[in-house]
């Protein structure tokens, strides 16, 4: 067998496998097939029953979101359909250990993370590629929208953005190894959305109108602060409600919190302080238990730190360029210059102040098209 | 055709060895059960004459099942299955009991059917004692005359263990809930049609089985009930099986399950020593030709059919995918705790960290499994063992194979 495609239920990677299995049209000869769908189980929906409420159908289980019992059902109506072997592999505890527990950590010391580059890091392209090799597969391909290119002089493997500008998913895959890169495949980044669909609906792929799911996927009802209480709950470390304070940016005192995870950088809404003009969360100290707020135009920052970075383009420490920086999977990204520091750090430096570059959240350095690295934003300068 | 769709087309031989999951259905089983889905589909509470055939075929089958059992005919009630059965039993002779007597000793490796039931009895106050295993996977009927309380009113115990295929002392337990005027139950499911079974010998007062477990249908077993056993039934409804369990006889499974008990008493002898040499000779090839591999459970008190085995160095889950993409069935614990996120119970009662049950690899054969599939897996299973420790991060220090 050659390759291993991991399968959501989604449009995208149902696709991936269709095209996948058409390729394999060779007469079978008995041997082992050459495309293997696989599920990764990743969280149990039903775990945290409190959150399933406003999304809980007759049967009492979360609908449309990974990981729930109807995609399971969905990848396998397509394997089926497909007529490829399909099995589902149970990663919860690797992802809870890998991506669910720093997630709610993360927020608990008041940062604003973003688990989907970890679990890419940690889970699909580690622990996912390691069974698919298991079982034979030498490859995984999978429903990214990004492309990898092999540079045949530096023996080293490249990563590029889609070619469809909208759903630029290359900004999740900053973490991958060389080792990663070269084991897998991303068969709709040559494509865009729209050609993906029309693909699924000429092969008639029963999830061809099959809506988009926007959350993170083990968060049912779309909040994450229902998700970390509840899950804080289960396992006996809802911390005690330590009463905090919001300040303004010149240190007065304007109004109390209960609890630095129910804030992140950028929020508007819900700070219990006004002073006439509209405030916004500018920081979050942990130290002292603080939401720092101030207007608008406080938010706007220039240089930060990034911690654990990935080069994919290596580079050296005290080596710098000149790179287009995304600080957010929606920020559509600006010229910066980064600098590459020792034990894995960086500091960037926009050319021109960026809103809310938010600790948690991934810096992605780009060269055009082109994937030079990332790491996580650490400290504002 | 591509070459996945070879696989589900079943163009490769594929191989079988998973049969304490379920089993293929005997092609005698299904010559007889075919009439009664068509000309004789009566309901067998009818005074007619279509009323009257259907009676007859599950009337046949009730002494088909009471001779597999040394039971009487009037004894057998038929079930959805096994876990209805467990349920019924369980349920029924707790939910009849006085009032004082609120304790049921079970053990640590039964079967979901049963452990869900008896954890759900203590949500509703009856207390439960599961009675702890050695690494034999056998349990110990000093162990269990010790959990008895003057409040006991019921000791379930499984026959053979669906995991290991370690065969409990039954018919010792039975001699002392027979002394302390207790019930006792067994569950049969994965000894009946492998081992003989005679209540009377075993001393049990319910005994459940199921039929798709020896070559029978799907949806239908049976729960021996001793004259004179009070049970309170779990659902209601009609008059079906003397007022023991509602709802229009199944009498096509019904008849399945009566076919599949009659093969059992015919074949036994045969088919017992037949079945044991290849799962001897499977087990023997695998461990003198894969390293790391150890055995569970007691190997003089199991089922002829089942072997389980830790291999070391392994993703058990991967393995089954694995073996089955080369068309080897086989399985890791059973099939109803597969896709969870815990390792076995079983496993882990006799001893297993959880990362060795997680390795551990149960293969179980039957009555249309040959010495050439035994050959053919042996062909087969240290290449994929050896493709999966490659890939495992542990596999580079054999020396300290056991110390992990």
């Amino acid at each position: 067998m050659s390759i291993a495609v991991a399968m959501s239920g989604g449009v995208d990677s149902s696709t991936v496998a269709a095209l996948l299995a058409g390729n394999n049209s060779a007469i079978a000869s008995g041997s082992a097939p050459e495309v293997v769908g696989l599920t990764m189980q990743l969280w149990n929906q039903r775990r945290l029953p409190q959150l399933l409420g406003a999304e809980a159908g007759e049967g009492g289980h979360a609908s449309g979101r990974c990981c729930s019992l109807d995609d399971v059902y969905d990848a396998r109506a397509v394997a089926s359909f497909l007529n490829i072997p399909y099995y589902v592999i149970n990663l919860e505890e690797q992802f809870e250990t890998a991506v669910v527990r720093p997630f709610v950590d993360a927020y608990l010391a008041g940062e604003t993370p973003i688990p989907c580059s970890r679990c890419n890091t940690e889970i699909k392209f580690a622990q996912f590629l390691t069974t698919a090799r298991q079982i034979g597969a030498e490859r995984i391909a999978t429903g990214h929208y990004a492309r990898i290119r092999r540079d045949a002089q530096r023996g080293r493997y490249r990563l590029l953005r889609g070619v469809d500008r909208t759903k630029d998913q290359a900004y999740f895959l900053f973490g991958l190894t060389q080792e990663q890169l070269a084991h897998s495949e991303f068969p709709l980044g040559e494509m865009t959305k729209q050609e993906v669909r029309a693909v699924a609906r000429a092969r008639g792929l029963p999830v061809a109108e099959k809506p988009e799911s926007q959350e993170i996927c083990f968060v049912p009802t779309g909040s994450y602060r229902q998700f970390i209480d509840a899950y804080l709950g289960e396992q006996q470390r809802r911390p005690e409600p330590v009463a905090g304070e919001v300040v303004s940016t010149d240190g007065r005192v304007l109004a109390g919190h209960t609890g630095i995870q129910n804030f992140t950088v950028g929020q508007r809404k819900g700070l219990g302080a006004a002073t006439g003009a509209p405030l916004y969360v500018i920081s979050i100290d942990p130290a002292k238990n603080r939401v720092v707020v101030g207007d608008d135009c406080e938010l706007f920052r220039r240089i930060f730190r990034v911690r654990d970075v990935n080069w994919i383009r290596p580079h050296s420490p005290g080596e710098s360029m000149e790179a287009h920086v995304k600080i957010r999977h929606n920020h559509p990204g600006a010229a910066a210059r980064v600098e590459a520091h020792e034990a894995g750090e960086a500091v960037v430096e926009f050319h021109e102040p960026q809103r809310a570059i938010t600790p948690g959240q991934a810096a992605v350095f780009y060269d055009g098209d082109e994937v030079i690295g990332g790491g996580w934003i650490s400290k504002i300068l | 055709m591509h070459p996945g769709g070879a696989v589900l087309q079943g163009k490769m031989n594929r191989i079988y060895f998973d049969n304490n999951a379920t089993t293929p259905l005997a092609p005698e089983v299904f010559d007889a059960m075919c009439p009664y889905m068509v000309e004789d589909f009566g309901n067998a509470s009818s005074i007619h004459w279509y009323g009257q055939r259907a009676k007859a075929g599950a009337e046949k089958a009730r002494e088909q099942v009471a001779k597999l059992l040394n039971a009487r005919p009037s004894e057998i009630v038929f079930t959805s299955g096994g876990t209805e059965s467990d349920n019924a039993a369980i349920l029924g002779i707790v939910g009849a009991a006085r009032a004082d007597r609120r304790h049921v000793v079970t053990t640590a490796i039964e079967h979901p059917a049963v452990l869900s039931t008896a954890k759900a009895l203590e949500r509703h106050g009856i207390s439960v004692t599961f009675v702890r295993v050695g690494s034999s996977g056998v349990v110990d009927p000093a162990d269990v005359a010790a959990a008895i309380r003057p409040e006991t009113v019921l000791i379930s115990v499984m026959h053979a263990n669906n995991e290991l295929g370690t065969i409990q002392p039954l018919e010792h337990i039975g001699q002392i809930a027979r002394e302390r005027d207790i019930y006792f139950h067994a569950d049969a499911v994965q000894s009946a049609g492998k081992i003989p079974l005679d209540v009377q010998k075993l001393g049990v007062d319910l005994l459940s089985l199921s039929a798709h477990k020896l070559n029978g249908p799907k949806g239908v077993g049976a729960l021996y009930v001793r004259k004179g056993t009070i049970l309170r039934t779990l659902m209601h409804g009609g008059h079906h099986e003397r007022d023991r369990r509602p709802g229009t006889e199944n009498v096509a499974g019904i008849v399945g399950l009566g076919a599949a008990a009659d093969a059992a008493v015919g074949n036994l002898a045969d088919e017992s020593g037949r079945v044991a040499g290849l799962r001897d000779k499977l087990e023997a090839g695998i461990l003198t030709h894969v390293p790391y591999v150890a055995m569970n459970g007691d190997r003089a008190h199991r089922v002829p059919n089942t072997t389980n085995l830790t291999f070391g160095y392994l993703e058990g889950e991967g393995f089954v995918i694995a073996m089955d993409l080369r068309g080897i069935a086989c399985s890791t614990g059973s099939a109803c705790s597969s896709g969870s996120l815990e390792p076995s119970h079983v496993l882990t009662a006799i001893g297993l960290r959880p990362e060795q049950a997680r390795a551990s690899i149960r293969f179980s054969l039957g009555r249309f499994n040959t010495s050439e599939e035994v050959d053919a897996t042996l062909q087969i299973l240290p290449a994929v063992v050896e493709q999966l420790r490659a890939v495992s991060p542990h596999y580079h220090a054999p020396t300290t194979a056991g110390k992990r």
